[in-house]
């Protein structure tokens, strides 16, 4: 695995939660990142909830939070400025997602070719039990050539 | 038994007013997800608005907003054919990505492929201004007698 630019890193950090509006409102939060795998946090907030009945966050919530992981994975092992596209995405909901807590994804990219970043992801809440388990397939371009900024 | 889905439920049939059943899930409310019968079948609609923006260079509706329309539009679908006191629960998602969703208004429409006792399975198609040029398609299976945890 090439090592990527850590300013590339240090600046997908700072921008990556800004640039997107989104997960700005999400308000999702960068825990780590590198080449390797990348984890997300995002602090919970009373409109995540899907059932009011039974006090569980919408599935919804969590694909996102997957979608958004392995994209942030997949640049960070790319290491360089690119536009990464979901192809496809599955995720296995393995156990409900309680209100009031905070949900972490860690994202791994397993295999990246020149085109395709193959992801797989984990969730979980405040235990380390993990919640929900997800694969998928992303596309890689690149960018024109400009400043390099991420 | 009266739940808050079978009072939804019932005023949706009776009247055509969705609202009810949709604010059973704030997360969908909060996107701004819309559902409405054509006929008998329901249809769902996302308007757009700035904060569902996933890339805004493209710019792009968010993969994860359309994922959630359409998890959101089988949840509601079964929520109202079906005769169930709770909401389905979610065992499985799987969504493919055909082509970029443009900062427009979205639409889905789902088809149960399989209703059992326990699990349901659904497909969903989720469209733009064409609606033969869908932007995604997925299935998801759902639990439906999930009151045992």
């Amino acid at each position: 695995m090439p090592t990527p630019n850590p300013r590339f890193l240090e600046a997908l950090q700072r921008s990556f939660t800004n640039y997107t509006p989104h997960i700005k409102a999400l308000g999702v939060e960068v825990e780590s990142i590198a080449a390797e795998a990348s984890t997300l946090r995002l602090p919970f907030q009373a409109h995540f909830i899907g059932d009011v009945a039974r006090g569980r966050l919408h599935t919804g919530v969590i694909t996102t939070l997957v979608d958004t992981a392995c994209g942030l994975a997949a640049l960070a092992r790319v290491g360089r400025p690119a536009a990464v596209a979901t192809l496809d995405l599955r995720v296995d909901y393995l156990r409900s997602a309680y209100a009031g807590q905070d949900l972490f994804c860690r994202a791994c990219c397993y295999r990246l070719t020149s085109t395709i970043a193959f992801l797989r992801a984990s969730v979980w809440q405040e235990t380390d039990v993990i919640i929900a388990e997800s694969m998928g397939a992303f596309v890689i371009t690149e960018l024109p050539q400009r400043k390099a900024t991420a | 038994m009266s739940t808050a889905l079978a009072d939804a439920r019932l005023k949706a049939k009776a009247i055509g007013d969705c609202t009810a059943i949709i604010a059973l899930l704030p997360y969908a409310q909060w996107l701004g997800v819309e559902m409405r019968l054509l006929s008998t079948e329901p249809q769902f609609n996302l308007p757009f608005k700035p904060l569902l923006m996933g890339n805004p260079t493209l710019p792009a509706i968010h993969g994860g907003v359309t994922a959630t329309f359409m998890e959101t539009a089988a949840i509601l679908h079964l929520g109202f054919i079906l005769d169930e006191t709770r909401m389905p629960k979610s065992i499985d998602f799987s969504v493919d990505y055909l082509r970029s969703a443009a900062c427009v208004e979205s639409f889905a429409a789902c088809t149960v492929s399989r209703l059992g006792r326990r699990v349901a399975q659904v497909q969903i198609r989720c469209w733009q201004e064409d609606s033969e040029r869908p932007v995604a398609v997925a299935r998801a299976h759902f639990l439906l007698t999930a009151d045992v945890e």
